[in-house]
């Protein structure tokens, strides 16, 4: 639906990666076992650029953005992996560094627009506290940067609506508040966490071009976490799929949805209700998403996986089956879909 | 408005219904005749007594008076003070405010910050001795704690007097101990007795709320915006929290005006709480009605107040009761 | 906890009884239960002496200190009060009452309550109206406030202390019989029953009451605590039992006057008996609204 301006050359979009996540793996200590919530995950986006991630919900998408963030509390951690924002560690920086990054230069906004923002203080509180939180800044000058970031999310009469409270709006506002406080340091990443999932179709809509548009606007690359595949294919420039803590697929978007090749994105892709005809049975993929604490050996989608043999009992590797493309399976399918 | 105004209504009526039951009680369960006239008066002179008392006269003629006494603030004069009860229950309420006044504040200072510990860290060893001991302050009976709190800290320590005000000064015409040191020496250890039941209970609350809100995704959202642990936990959860917190704390103010009698008996704090039981004991009648309805005008001045406040603090309620 | 499986096959009597001695504080607050209601009742054959035969009592032994020994050549192991009583005797006799009138109050504020609970909750309408208005009013004015009016309506006496705490506890049991049988009559055996044409006592008695049980026992452990605690401090203020029968709470206030003076242990054992029931009582009554209702609040 929307196509990305190729007017940047390849060489200059390589030089400017925001993040780049290598072998990240985020772990919870729990009574019963340890959690592999995130496991060995690697992808990288650019500057501009929007990445998919794409998952069901406790496959560690969610965990993936916080850890980017630092924001895993205990019992959760990070066990391996390095994470690289602009070439800096991520991993290695302390609370005040993160803290000092958060909000600033990599913001996140949240599902649920209706528990995101403080239900006791009012709109102008939780902006400006942002502001100040990272620039030493007059409260005039805070008021008047959270006023113009309102104004740029559209919302209408910024200056009255600052005064409300958070219960004074829709959900589809207070989304758009939350995007605005996202974009108050013109971050250079944000980390979108299902932001439309809440909301009306129609209002979706309205967001994701909202986003798309600002983020393009001001360079700021976008990792856009959801579990609804037709999302990613209108908004997305590489889609990430993740399954049980693991990325099985990974590539342009374009390709990917042509044709993947792993067999979970293409039970995914084979689900969508779009692409089903009129009528026919609606393909799912057979079986439950398992539980992190008791995952099968090798490949964790073998148990449902129809072409799964005895070779997915081990884990299977991480391969390049073509330019900029990245799977992990032993038994690619690999006719298009249809 | 009239959401006010039928606040307002229906705390009269529960005065109105105590004004009944207090009636009731002493007239009818308690018999007047017994406590009025010696038990050696012969036949005449008991007529002669009752109806110079009104006591011959229909009971729901009795009422009237009565009903008609309370509106004028006339409730009898007291038997043992020989001055008119509602003046005499008026003088020892100054006493009895500062007392509960204090153990409100010492909860709220003590109990927030130890809640807010036992909140942050639940797992810590302070944590769970703080949770402990709060389960003490809940169970242990407020008359037994007063007694080991004198025993300790003024009988074998001596650091602190035991009973009385001490010295006092005048404010608005109305002696006050907390304005010496004296006097805030011999409140510190009422004060803390009868506060000890709700820093108790105002320590789990925080400690709830605290444990409760910082798993919500505002909290997360705080966080994310790169706010410091400080002004996440004081502003954003604590706004929070201080709703239902200060509900509780305003409704609780009743009840330390209540439990005051038992402080005040065993610290001989001379406010109404002691004046109450010693009328008791001697049956001075005036007295005891004119504090039962002193303390019922309290009790539902405070719930309306609570009612109106929580409204003030919470935006949302604020708007449903604007519309 | 419950993740263990049991060896032998599973009653509910059984896994009650395994799933409250998970904790380990709850059992001593039991057996500390058992041992002070043994000594309650048994008091006459246990204790030293008996403390009301004054046959018994010699006043040159008054006030001695813990482990004094009588001029008959007995050992006063917590010391004698003002009369020359033996303070553990007083103790024991003393516990029979402070028990008698907690326990008993409290199970005749859970009868009616319960009773009035349930009819609530099963008649709706203006009876439930009129039966929860009332337990609001009540449970908006604190106990001892309560208990107080009554006893200055009353006079002093053990049946008066008896009914003022029934009056003030018997609202919290109609509360909670009330939603807990509000939830119940929404089960589908309520509606089978009903079907069946049962008579309306049976189906209240019968089937509701039963199933409303749990919640009730937990609240009625934990108001026996209360109503102990309320026992002692009417008794304490001099409104409660007279001294012809004191309680631990009289025996406190009778030793108070001599705190000051340094002989503690008059108002202090009675006050640490009354503590250790008041704690075992709770500590039971914590586990039990763990494994019976987890929901259940305070």
């Amino acid at each position: 639906m929307y196509s990305i301006p190729g007017c940047k050359s390849e060489s200059t979009a390589m030089s400017e990666i925001t993040l780049e996540v290598q072998g990240l793996s985020t772990h919870f200590e729990t009574r019963a076992g340890t959690i592999r919530a995130v496991d060995d995950v690697s992808f990288s986006v650019r500057r501009g650029r929007v990445l998919g991630l794409v998952g069901e919900s406790g496959s560690g998408k969610s965990v993936t953005g916080f850890s980017v963030l630092g924001l895993v509390d205990p019992p959760g951690r990070i066990a391996a992996g390095r994470i690289l924002f602009k070439g800096r560690d991520l991993t290695k920086l302390g609370e005040a560094e993160l803290r000092g990054l958060r909000g600033n230069r990599i913001a996140m906004i949240f599902q649920d627009p209706m528990m995101t923002l403080n239900p006791v203080l009012r709109i102008d509180t939780q902006m400006m506290e942002t502001v100040f939180a990272h620039a030493e800044v007059s409260r005039r000058e805070a008021w008047v940067r959270s006023r113009d970031a309102l104004g740029m999310v559209g919302i209408p009469s910024p200056e009255e609506r600052l005064s409300a409270y958070p219960h004074q709006f829709s959900g589809g506002m207070r989304q758009r508040v939350a995007i605005a406080i996202a974009l108050l340091h013109q971050p250079d990443l944000i980390l979108a966490d299902e932001p439309t999932t809440a909301l009306d179709v129609t209002i979706q809509a309205q967001i994701l071009a909202e986003v798309q548009r600002l983020a393009r606007d001001h360079g700021t690359a976008l990792i856009w976490i959801t579990h609804d595949l037709s999302v990613v294919a209108g908004l997305a420039d590489e889609v990430a799929v993740m399954y049980a803590g693991r990325i099985v697929e990974n590539g342009q978007v374009s390709q990917v949805l042509k044709r993947p090749m792993h067999p979970y994105t293409h039970g995914l892709i084979g689900s969508v209700p779009s692409r089903n005809k009129r009528g026919s049975k609606l393909r799912q993929i057979p079986g439950m998403t398992p539980s992190l604490l008791n995952l099968p050996t090798g490949c964790a989608f073998r148990t449902r996986c129809q072409q799964a043999d005895e070779k997915c009992e081990l884990d299977p590797p991480i391969t390049a089956p073509a330019e900029g493309r990245m799977l992990r399976c032993f038994n690619p399918q690999l006719e298009a879909i249809v | 408005m009239t959401w006010l105004l039928r606040r307002l209504v229906q705390a009269l009526f529960i005065v109105l219904a105590m004004t009944i039951i207090v009636f009731v009680g002493v007239n009818v369960i308690g018999d007047p005749v017994d406590v009025l006239i010696p038990p050696d008066a012969d036949q005449a002179e008991r007529a002669r007594a009752m109806v110079a008392l009104g006591l011959d006269k229909p009971l729901w003629e009795q009422y009237l008076r009565f009903l008609l006494g309370v509106l004028q603030g006339d409730l009898g004069r007291s038997f043992v003070y020989n001055e008119p009860a509602l003046q005499l229950i008026g003088s020892r309420l100054p006493a009895t405010m500062e007392l509960a006044v204090t153990a409100v504040l010492l909860s709220i200072v003590v109990g927030i910050p130890l809640g807010m510990f036992a909140g942050l860290k639940p797992d810590s060893w302070l944590a769970r001795a703080i949770m402990a001991g709060s389960i003490l302050g809940f169970s242990l009976p407020t008359f037994w704690v007063g007694l080991m709190l004198i025993m300790v800290f003024a009988v074998q320590l001596g650091w602190l007097p035991s009973t009385g005000r001490g010295e006092t000064a005048a404010l608005f015409g109305v002696q006050w101990s907390f304005l010496t040191r004296d006097g805030l020496a011999h409140m510190i250890l009422p004060a803390l007795n009868l506060a000890l039941g709700n820093i108790a209970l105002v320590l789990r609350l925080t400690r709830a709320g605290v444990r409760e809100h910082l798993q919500l995704e505002y909290v997360k959202f705080a966080r994310a915006k790169g706010l410091s642990p400080a002004r996440v936990l004081f502003v954003h959860v604590m706004k929070n929290i201080m709703i239902p917190i200060v509900t509780v704390i305003g409704l609780e103010f009743g009840s330390v005006i209540a439990f005051a009698v038992v402080t005040e008996t065993v610290f001989a704090w001379p406010g109404m709480g002691k004046l109450i039981i010693d009328s008791i004991n001697v049956l001075d009648r005036p007295v005891i009605v004119a504090y039962l309805m002193v303390i019922v005008f309290l009790f539902v001045a405070i719930n309306l107040l609570v009612d109106l406040l929580y409204t003030v603090l919470d935006p949302r309620v604020r708007l449903e009761t604007r519309e | 906890m419950s993740a263990t499986v049991p060896l032998k096959e599973e009653t509910p009597f059984r896994r009650f009884v395994w799933e409250f001695s998970s904790s380990s504080l709850a059992v001593a607050g039991f057996l500390t239960a058992v041992v002070i209601t043994l000594m309650a009742l048994l008091a006459p054959i246990l204790a030293p002496q008996n403390p009301y035969d004054l046959v018994h009592l010699d006043i040159m032994d008054g006030r001695l200190p813990p482990g004094s020994e009588s001029m008959s050549g007995m050992t006063f192991w917590l010391g004698t009060d003002d009369q020359g009583r033996d303070m553990l005797s007083g103790i024991m006799y003393g516990l029979r009452i402070s028990l008698g009138v907690g326990v008993g109050s409290a199970v005749i504020a859970g009868l009616i309550g319960s009773a009035l609970g349930l009819i609530a909750a099963y008649l709706g309408g203006k009876t439930e109206t009129a039966i929860m208005r009332l337990v609001d009013l009540q449970l908006s004015f604190p106990s001892i406030l309560v208990a107080l009016m009554i006893l200055a309506f009353l006079g002093k006496g053990v049946m008066n202390v008896m009914l003022a705490l029934v009056i003030v506890e018997w609202a919290r049991y109609a509360r909670t019989a009330r939603s807990a049988a509000l939830v119940e009559r929404r089960r589908e055996y309520m509606e089978a029953a009903a079907c069946l044409a049962l008579p309306r006592w049976r189906l209240l008695f019968r089937h509701l009451l039963p199933n409303c049980l749990p919640p009730l026992i937990v609240i009625g452990t934990i108001q026996i605590a209360r109503a102990i605690t309320l026992e002692a401090t009417l008794s304490f203020l001099g409104l409660g039992v007279p001294i012809t029968e004191p309680s631990l709470g009289l025996l406190i206030a009778n030793g108070y006057q001599y705190m000051l003076s340094g002989k503690y242990w008059i108002s202090f054992y009675p006050g640490i008996a009354l503590l250790v029931t008041i704690v075992a009582i709770n500590l039971m009554g914590d586990q039990l609204r763990d494994v019976l209702n987890p929901r259940l609040q305070k």
